[in-house]
């Protein structure tokens, strides 16, 4: 699925962000919960006004393992492997084919706020590809 | 019909008045050819568009990626009659174009993101949550006429 020159790319963009992880993670969830408010119900137990404790925290969480899914592009079933054992049997977030597709999508939305047009044709695509990817992985024990 | 409160229509307005159709227009319609190429199979007569380099400078997805946002603009222009503005667009869509409505929600989320790649900061969450709802809404509208 990933080219070479995806997987490239994808580091390429992790690159540029990498002094501002935490706060790439604490936006793209932010902008998860106020634009589709129907994620908010998978943490009902959260603070969620901006700038929370708990919304930094769990987005510097998911910055973490997009980061070691990174790192691990040829091997991403068994990088992913603790994870999606807890999507599938704790989460159990629906269908991450959907859920994760909103999250892929703010994610990107942050990418493009912070990277403008840096964040050419080719690494949107890069990236779509790579959050495609982990989406699938995560959903691999689902049933 | 669809509600929109105030401060929705304001910020679709005041990013829309900001917007070059032409140039996020045309953006938008390569990036949806280059990140999901399956799109490509709408444009057989477009001619060269075998990488994203030769999508980007293709003068015909230009042209028309201008068309298509063009179009949008009249869902701006007519935010509390988007059903009605985009009827018979959405019988062409399906009768003559042939097009999966899925893809109407892909170019939505390319515009959205092209926007936030020339806007920023200014395209604020509360923006996004604007956007991605008046994305959401044309994509219904043009799936409507579907039979």
């Amino acid at each position: 699925m990933l080219t070479a020159e995806d997987k490239k790319l994808v580091h390429q963009v992790w690159d540029k962000v990498s002094g501002c992880q935490e706060e790439v993670g604490a936006e793209a969830l932010e902008r998860m919960f106020i634009t589709f408010p129907q994620t908010k119900t998978y943490f009902p137990h959260f603070d969620l006004h901006h700038g929370s404790d708990q919304i930094r925290g769990h987005g510097k969480k998911v910055v973490a393992a997009l980061g070691n899914a990174v790192k691990n592009l040829d091997n991403l079933s068994q990088a992913l492997s603790e994870l999606s054992n807890l999507h599938a049997y704790n989460l159990r977030v629906d269908p991450p084919r959907f859920a994760l597709q909103l999250l892929s999508q703010c994610f990107q939305v942050v990418l493009a706020v912070h990277l403008g047009k840096d964040y050419t044709p080719e690494m949107h695509a890069a990236v779509d590809k790579f959050m495609s990817a982990v989406a699938a992985v995560l959903a691999e024990k689902y049933r | 019909m669809v509600h929109w409160s105030a401060e929705e229509k304001q910020l679709i307005a005041s990013i829309w008045g900001k917007v070059n159709v032409e140039e996020c227009g045309a953006e938008a319609l390569a990036r949806l050819l280059i990140v999901y190429p399956w799109t490509q199979r709408f444009f057989s007569n477009f001619g060269n568009l075998s990488s994203p380099t030769a999508i980007v400078g293709n003068p015909k997805v230009r042209a028309h990626g201008k068309k298509v946002l063009t179009s949008f603009g009249e869902a701006v222009k007519n935010l509390d009659n988007i059903k009605g503005t985009y009827s018979k667009l959405s019988e062409l869509h399906c009768e003559k174009l042939h097009v999966d409505p899925e893809n109407f929600r892909l170019l939505g989320d390319i515009l959205v993101i092209v926007l936030a790649s020339h806007f920023g900061r200014d395209f604020t969450p509360a923006c996004q949550f604007a956007w991605q709802k008046l994305v959401g809404v044309v994509a219904h509208a043009l799936a409507r006429k579907y039979h």
